[in-house]
């Protein structure tokens, strides 16, 4: 988790900066740059070239990077657009499966968290019910979209349930590992001081669980997004999942491509979002 | 009745059909004020009886009596320093000590009051530079600093040292050692401390209790180390009562109780 980040020289020191002082953190910069930032683009650039040759032919199946930006060329420049209906730019698109994950997932992390700490607690609760999740965790999410509809009788609750039963398996088991591998000190520590239950749950089991529960919740909200484009194509309305879906209807293959674009860096900035979070919770301590 | 009187100790471990007896008759009472050693090789149960005076463990019969009252169950008038200090990482040196004063005096003192007190035991262990450090950062020896400052934090009436300074390397064990004595000193605690260190032992207790090896381990003998307080290691290192002291420790332990 703690990878050896290498990061640029800190900016705007209370000295006054020197011109021997400012080349250096020009070159620190420039260093960074050229370190962090050049392999990635210089991939970019080669991949795009050679996406651009196998699809530039007559007869090809999928359009050229070129054709993709003139083509969907209206929907970067103007994300907000909204012409009623289904009809809204792809940023109210992602914004609406965003609304949907963050509902389910939100109750994910209460309910799974709460699931974890039982499980981790109690023996009893184990043997009950962790046979029952080693199943349950392994049906797919889509599997359980038709079971939802018959239950809630609309699309907006079920799409959440999806979420909810899809992130909730990871977080519940790293939550329960996290329980059970507090050490014994920690524990000795508590009784000594005689803490109560809930002095116990907030100031030593939380926190000493806390590297574990981020991996679930990092792990959760991965699938979350994983679960909610594919459970949008099915049930339509406002949703990148379903603008897919839609493009696909309409053959506009190159909407789908910046949609596939669009749906991996907020992917990624989720999974960066929760990995912030549980770094600046936990300070950074490790997991043992 | 001593101040904390250790009765009839009987202590077995039963795992399935099978049990084994760790403790066997522990008797021991300590005084107020005093400072005791156990001594013992590894495996001899030392820290089961400390375990047990702590609360954390139940013995089989026999009880612990500290100022008139049985014990039972842990609590925080037998504050512990753990060997491998148990600090809570999440927390800095200061909250960690805040987390047991807080909990503790929370209706005796005010908040100024126990900030004071948090300040004052970290001050004591000379660890008032590195208030807002987390464990990670600091060394071994200034953890265990901590650890000592949030078990005096609590006012206990027996201070509890599980091999304190066993994960220490010898310089920094010794300085750390002449702060316990220090420590000793000035505020006049109840010390019980296993140790497996004889020179440790002899410079720090007032009488040294020693084991036999298991299973069924019971107190040998104990040896009242009559050497005048303040101690110093430099001058005692040539004393005749040491090294006498000293040499009565090791035969214990490598003649007549010789780990097989």
């Amino acid at each position: 988790m703690n990878a050896n980040v290498k990061i640029p020289a800190p900016l705007a020191q209370s000295a006054p900066p020197t011109p021997g002082r400012a080349r250096r953190m020009a070159t620190a910069v420039g260093l960074f740059g050229l370190q962090r930032l050049l392999p990635p683009v210089v991939i970019l650039a080669l991949l795009g070239l050679l996406w651009e040759l196998l699809c530039s032919g007559p007869g090809a199946a999928l359009p050229p990077p070129s054709v993709v930006l003139s083509e969907t060329w209206e929907l970067i420049i103007d994300p907000f657009y909204d012409n009623g209906g289904n009809d809204v730019g792809l940023a109210w698109q992602l914004l609406a499966s965003l609304e949907r994950v963050a509902y389910g997932y939100l109750l994910a992390v209460i309910a799974g968290v709460a699931l974890g700490v039982l499980i981790g607690q109690s023996d009893w609760a184990m043997r009950g019910l962790d046979p029952l999740f080693q199943v349950l965790r392994t049906v797919p999410p889509l599997a359980w979209l038709p079971l939802s509809l018959a239950g809630f009788q609309d699309s907006h609750p079920s799409a959440i349930f999806v979420i909810f039963i899809t992130a909730i398996w990871p977080i519940i088991i790293n939550t329960a590992v996290g329980i059970r591998n507090i050490p014994q000190d920690y524990r000795n520590v508590a009784r000594v001081l005689q803490l109560n239950s809930i002095e116990y749950f907030t100031s030593i089991m939380l926190p000493a669980a806390a590297p574990y529960i981020f991996t679930g919740l990092r792990i959760g909200v991965g699938l979350s997004w994983l679960a909610i484009i594919a459970a949008e194509m099915l049930i339509g309305g406002v949703g990148i999942g379903f603008f897919i879906w839609d493009a696909w209807n309409a053959s506009r293959i190159s909407d789908i491509i910046l949609a596939l674009v669009y749906i991996g860096v907020v992917g990624f900035c989720l999974d960066r979002l929760v990995a912030f979070v549980g770094r600046r919770i936990t300070r950074g301590a490790p997991a043992a | 009745m001593s101040y904390l009187s250790i009765e009839h100790l009987d202590m077995s471990f039963v795992r399935g059909k099978l049990a084994s007896q760790v403790l066997r008759d522990i008797n021991l009472g300590v005084e107020q004020g005093e400072f005791i050693s156990i001594i013992g090789h590894s495996g001899c149960g030392k820290s089961t009886v400390l375990n047990i005076v702590a609360g954390l463990l139940d013995p089989s019969l026999g009880g612990v009596i500290l100022d008139g009252k049985e014990v039972r169950g842990p609590g925080p008038d037998r504050s512990m320093v753990f060997q491998n200090h148990s600090l809570l990482p999440w927390l800095t040196v200061y909250e960690n000590v805040a987390v047991a004063v807080n909990k503790l005096f929370k209706r005796s003192m005010s908040r100024s009051e126990r900030r004071e007190w948090i300040e004052h035991n970290l001050r004591l262990v000379n660890m008032g530079h590195a208030l807002d450090k987390y464990p990670q950062e600091i060394s071994g020896g200034m953890k265990q600093r901590v650890g000592i400052a949030r078990a005096l934090s609590m006012k206990p009436k027996v201070l509890l040292l599980d091999e304190p300074f066993g994960a220490l390397d010898a310089l920094t064990r010794a300085h750390l050692q002449d702060e316990v004595m220090k420590i000793q000193k000035d505020l006049g605690n109840t010390m019980l401390m296993i140790t497996h260190d004889v020179d440790e032992a002899v410079l720090l207790s007032d009488r040294i209790v020693m084991m036999t090896n298991g299973p069924s381990a019971t107190i040998g003998e104990i040896l009242s180390v009559d050497l005048p307080r303040p101690r110093d290691r430099i001058a005692l290192a040539d004393d005749p009562r040491y090294n006498h002291y000293r040499a009565a420790v090791l035969s214990f332990l490598h003649d007549r109780h010789r780990l097989q």
